[in-house]
């Protein structure tokens, strides 16, 4: 701006005065040098030129300069801070003549300032008298009316809503502009109320209303206009109530699109609050619907049915025949997005009807327009439900391959979120979806890898029948090697590595499993998910092993195993797989070790293959995948090394247990199942009376540091067992806290349930610390999350439990163990706890996001209650819980003694009744749970309400 | 109401801006809502409470951000498709956009909840037939020169983001009075100081003599 050569300082020139730029001119200057820095350039000129020119005593100079002023302001953005429009506008204001006069109010109007909007309220004075009807004597009434036109103007525009009490000390001066029933005085009106109700309401609301009944149909529709922009939504439509009847007579009356329109938008706001009124404005309502010829008011009157008149049916049924036809607009892309976007506004009370328009909705899914798109895609998904979630999702995956990647994802996202809601209570047959979720990670232009890898895991973890065909979805992965250069597919190759490793007793072929593991390509894979891979590897090969020493054993065979080529293959080929496509490894060995996994040959050969592929891996330099090699290199090294004893010393019988020994140990390292953990079970323990967190925390302060290092642990593994999708971290998990794992064996994967309270305070203070609002809260929001549940329950293997079914298990499950569980021992404040128990099993249990695993943990009544406690256990007192899963029962013995004694009886029984094999039980038991449903819920047809 | 109407080159250039009381979204201001009152609409207190706070206007740096932003929207689409877009993200919940894609120029209208999809489409229609006949054959050209004229049609047509006219003849009208009444008011003591000025405003005088 300074960089031209006139510059502000020196006087303006007379040359510069005479010859001044007009808007033209500038705009002309500004075309002539294209560029953003030639504009950039003319316009900081321009600027420093009206600087100068603002401040001319000259009217026509001033204003030209102020209208160049405007035009950078409004549509070059130029900085206007050092340039405030206000003040040379507020003077112009007043100019006599008209052109000055318009350009000032432009000025104002446009400028939004804050410099710009402290200075308007000097104009107060002049739109006053703009405003009021005393013309000059010179000017005609034509020139008076425009006047005023501007003043309103002004008044309305978000400057002067923005300008301190402008409208406050002008809402008189619309009063009488009100009563003339000027179009412009109403808008503008509107916009002085919306600014500044409180000043506005009393002197504009009831001559605005009155306009409402105007017989100039110009009045009432700036009227309904108004009213329908004043009760818009963030603004309550209550005391628009008493207009009802002026409204109702214009809906019956006026001949206005625009009014009606306006009129139907109001009641579609004030039926919900007066429910007399729907019925009232049903029947012209539906006879606007037949008999209006204009698109926009079709439209308007359907929606306003579908949002405001749901309770009559008839009404309804015409909207969607109207809608319908708007969806068979084939010409006019807008009437078909408006259709969908209507048959969206459905309730789900006629969800049947959407059905019947499947077949558009889904054609328009391969529509070009984006919006019309998105708009079916949100359609269909809205009408998925457990009976025609295949059909759908199938259809949508089918769509997948048509669409742009964009949308392909959109489409791949929402399948994703509609099977994933709620944990799957979507999904009946998890076989489908472990396939489907293995088909969408194929799809071209899949970029979901995160979430398809997240389910995958959470799949697998939650629901344990599926595991065998997860574990061939996986397969199908892995052995591709194509996917290994998708950048977007590492999470689910990830997450697929880690199945075939976590469920590796279900594979068919685990020596194609180790060969897809370690086929060269990994070498593409982000070390993260290649430390997965070679852990998969590990898991493999121990089984592998623990396997073939237990056939062994079984068949009492000679036990002069080496890990030779020369040994012979005595077992049954049991499984001829085809050959995988890769592996330059295959040697001649190949196809023979592929007849059986568990013979010699094969597990020399995995062990060779591993030794030549995760060797080198040794020295790499990122330790996830460095310890990961050093880990399974070592436990092949120790094998070999045993049986390198054994085969020089075959007379030691000694040998063959130490190897059957090793393997058992690694093996009951990785046998202990995973599972999901709720994110709110530790805030579900509710504060009991009397206990006073703050002092015990400082008592406890010891015992505390004593046991330093295992929160960590836990807290470590806590969110990630929640997700379950963070694989890297399952060896922390696996070998870390080895009492965690046992206990979560023995509690069918189900932590902190509704009996958590129980001793918990005792024994570790700190996880109580952050309770006492939060846990309100998420106990309330656990509420909703129950009442939702029920409705929202489905049958199917997903186990949400309907807060129901879970009242009575923990009814149960408390008269049940009451007596056993050595009442008379119960203290006082076990006693307070079991009240707040009952109080809240309901919402922990609703909200746990266990699945199958969680039902059964329900079910079994003994176990729900109570297994949480020793969770705490874990968490609290046991240095030894981050060793090894290995040592978990020493630990267990360990448990016991550091317990104090009177919940030591109790943790037993629990632990006892809580085992692995109720797991299983579990497992039917909620099958057939899941077949009653229907008939414990009364409420089930509700159900869709929430869920569409 | 109509929030803002806006007239963008294919060059992203705009050619007209028009903000009518828009507000940036604000998570913050929007979840502060007067609690709802069921009292009746004479209780003038009450009636006060109800409406939301008043508008803060977007700071004028904002604009350049919102044309391009709505620019990018705009040159996604494209052409024969619905002229609707929500515009939830950048102009606050609830705002739909309609648009018409003509020669070199969009045109705009950003609107809220209170607006009518389809009427609001008949209303960028009139509003570019008013164009056209004001400007006869409107050009991006037109546009650019006629910064007030714009202004001027646009305010006949809409009112603090209120329709309040919908016919392109009345508009017409309206405006060309508006030009009879300035030219009555310049008559007595304009001097044009710029030559470029001048000459154009003889043209103009002399298109404009049949009329008067």
């Amino acid at each position: 701006m300074a960089s031209t050569p006139a510059a502000p300082a020196v006087a303006p020139s007379l040359v510069d005065t005479l010859f001044q730029r007009s808007l033209n001119d500038l705009i002309k200057s500004l075309r002539a040098d294209a560029s953003a820095a030639g504009e950039a350039a003319a316009v900081a000129r321009a600027l420093s030129e009206i600087h100068r020119e603002i401040r001319a005593p000259d009217a026509a100079t001033k204003s030209v300069a102020l209208q160049k002023l405007t035009y950078l302001s409004s549509l070059h953005f130029a900085p206007v801070a050092s340039h405030p429009l206000a003040f040379p506008a507020i003077e112009l204001l007043a100019s006599p003549h008209l052109p000055h006069k318009r350009l000032a109010y432009l000025a104002a109007s446009l400028s939004l300032h804050p410099a710009s909007l402290s200075l308007l309220p000097l104009a107060t004075h002049q739109l006053h008298k703009d405003l009021s009807p005393s013309p000059s004597p010179s000017a005609g009434a034509a020139h008076q009316r425009h006047v005023s036109a501007l003043a309103l103007q002004l008044l309305a525009s978000p400057a002067a809503a923005a300008a301190p009490d402008l409208p406050v000390h002008l809402a008189h001066d619309l009063v009488p502009h009100l009563a003339r029933g000027s179009p412009r005085a109403i808008a503008a009106a509107a916009r002085v109320i919306a600014a500044s109700p409180s000043a506005a309401v009393p002197v504009l609301f009831k001559p605005l209303a009155a306009c409402l009944a105007s017989p100039d149909p110009r009045a009432s529709t700036a009227a309904a206009a108004a009213f329908c922009d004043l009760s818009a939504p963030p603004a309550d439509a209550t005391p628009f109530l008493p207009l009802a009847p002026d409204l109702y007579n214009l809906l019956t009356t006026s001949r206005s699109n625009w009014a009606l329109i306006k009129v139907l938008k109001v009641f579609a706001r004030l039926a919900p609050l007066e429910p007399r009124l729907a019925a009232r404005i049903v029947d012209p309502v539906c006879q606007l619907l037949t008999r209006s010829g204009a698109m926009s008011l079709t439209f308007e009157c359907i929606r306003t049915v579908l949002t405001a008149l749901p309770a009559h049916d008839a009404a309804v049924r015409l909207a969607i025949g109207k809608a319908k036809e708007f969806i068979a607009a084939d010409d006019d892309p807008n009437l078909r997005y408006l259709g969908l976007l209507a048959v969206g506004m459905l309730g789900p009370a006629y969800a049947s009807t959407v059905h019947d328009c499947q077949d558009a909705i889904a054609k328009s899914l391969g529509d070009a327009d984006t919006n019309i798109r998105q708009e079916a895609l949100h359609l269909i998904m809205g009408m998925v439900n457990e009976n025609n979630v295949m059909d759908i999702a199938g259809m949508l995956i089918g769509h997948v391959a048509k669409s742009d990647p964009e949308f392909a994802n959109d489409i791949l996202g929402a399948v994703l979120a509609a099977c994933g809601h709620n944990v799957y209570e979507m999904v009946v047959d998890f076989d489908w979806y472990v396939s489907l979720l293995a088909d969408m990670a194929r799809t071209l232009h899949c970029a979901q890898g995160d979430e398809i890898g997240r389910q995958l895991v959470d799949v697998g973890l939650r629901v344990q029948d599926t595991r065998p065909e997860l574990v061939r979805s996986a397969r199908t992965l892995l052995i591709d090697p194509a996917l290994l250069g998708n950048h977007f597919l590492f999470p689910v190759l990830s997450a697929a590595a880690w199945v075939s490793g976590e469920y590796v007793d279900l594979t068919k072929d685990p020596v194609e499993l180790v060969e897809a593991l370690l086929q060269p390509r990994t070498g593409l894979l982000p070390i993260s998910v290649r430390a997965v891979y070679i852990h998969a590897v590990f898991k493999v090969i121990t089984w592998c092993f623990s396997v073939y020493v237990g056939r062994l054993g079984d068949s009492g065979m000679a036990m002069d195993v080496t890990f030779d080529r020369s040994a012979a293959d005595q077992t049954v080929s049991l499984d001829s797989n085809v050959a995988l496509g890769s592996g330059e490894e295959q040697g001649i060995g190949a196809s023979t070790v592929r007849k059986d996994p568990f013979s010699h040959e094969s597990i020399l050969y995995m062990i060779d293959l591993i030794q030549t592929t995760v060797g080198p891996l040794i020295n790499c330099n990122e330790v996830e995948v460095q310890d990961r090699a050093h880990n399974l290199i070592g436990f092949v090294h120790l094998v070999r090394e045993i049986q390198e004893l054994n085969k020089t010393k075959v007379a030691d019988g000694d040998k063959p247990s130490r190897l059957e020994e090793l393997v058992k140990t690694m093996r009951t390292v990785f046998c202990q199942e995973l599972g999901p953990v709720s994110v709110n079970a530790q805030m579900k323990v509710a504060l009991p009376d009397g206990l006073i967190l703050n002092e015990n925390l400082v008592e406890l302060a010891g015992m505390v540091s004593e046991d330093d290092s295992t929160p960590s642990t836990s807290i470590f593994f806590y969110p990630c067992s929640r997700h379950s999708v963070d694989t890297r971290d399952e060896p922390a998990v696996s070998i870390g806290s080895s009492s965690l794992s046992e206990h979560r064996k023995r509690h069918g994967l189900f932590y902190l349930q509704t009996g958590k309270t129980e001793d918990e305070p005792n024994d570790y203070p700190q996880a109580n610390d952050s309770l006492p609002s939060s846990s309100n809260n998420s106990v309330n929001d656990d509420k909703l999350k129950t009442a939702e549940l029920v409705f929202g329950r489905k049958k199917s293997t997903a186990t949400k439990s309907r807060p129901k079914v879970v009242k009575l298990d923990t009814e149960d499950f408390l008269s049940s163990m009451m007596p056993s569980a050595n009442v008379p021992k119960e203290d006082p404040l076990s006693g307070a706890l079991r009240d707040v128990l009952l109080g809240s099993d309901a919402k922990a249990l609703s909200s746990q996001r266990t699945s199958d695993i969680n039902l059964e943990g329900m079910l079994n009544k003994t176990s729900s209650n109570e297994s949480s406690t020793p969770r705490i256990e874990n968490l609290g007192s046991h240095p030894a819980s981050h060793s090894s899963r290995t040592s978990k029962q020493q630990n267990h013995d360990k448990e016991k003694g550091a317990n104090p004694a009177e919940s030591d009886g109790k943790e037993q029984r629990k632990h006892r009744s809580s085992g692995r094999s109720g797991h299983r039980q579990g497992k039917h038991k909620h099958r057939e749970k899941s077949s009653t449903q229907p008939d414990t819920v009364p409420q089930a047809p509700v159900i869709q309400d929430f869920l569409l | 109401m109509i929030q803002v109407v806006m007239v963008i080159s294919t060059q992203v250039k705009p050619r007209l801006l028009k903000f009518y009381s828009f507000q940036v979204p604000n998570p913050l201001l929007s979840s502060i809502q007067a609690p709802p009152s069921p009292l009746s609409f004479f209780n003038t207190q009450q009636v006060l409470g109800q409406f939301p706070h008043p508008d803060q206007p977007l700071a004028p740096e904002k604009h350049q951000d919102l044309v391009r932003s709505v620019f990018q929207l705009l040159s996604a689409r494209p052409n024969s498709v619905s002229s609707f877009v929500k515009v939830d993200s950048v102009f606050g919940p609830g705002t739909k956009m309609v648009y018409k894609h003509l020669a070199t120029l969009y045109f705009v209208f950003i609107f809220d909840s209170s607006e009518n999809e389809l009427a609001m489409l008949d209303l960028l229609q009139v509003f570019v037939e008013t164009l056209d006949r004001c400007f006869k054959n409107v050009c991006e050209l037109d546009d650019v020169c006629n910064f007030n004229k714009l202004h001027t049609i646009l305010d006949e047509m809409i009112l603090g983001g209120q329709v309040i006219e919908t016919s392109s003849e009345q508009i017409v009208k309206s405006v060309e009075e508006i030009e009879r009444l300035e030219k009555q008011s310049s008559t007595t003591s304009f001097i044009p100081k710029s030559i470029t000025e001048r000459f154009t405003r003889k043209l103009s005088l002399i298109s404009l003599t049949p009329n008067i």
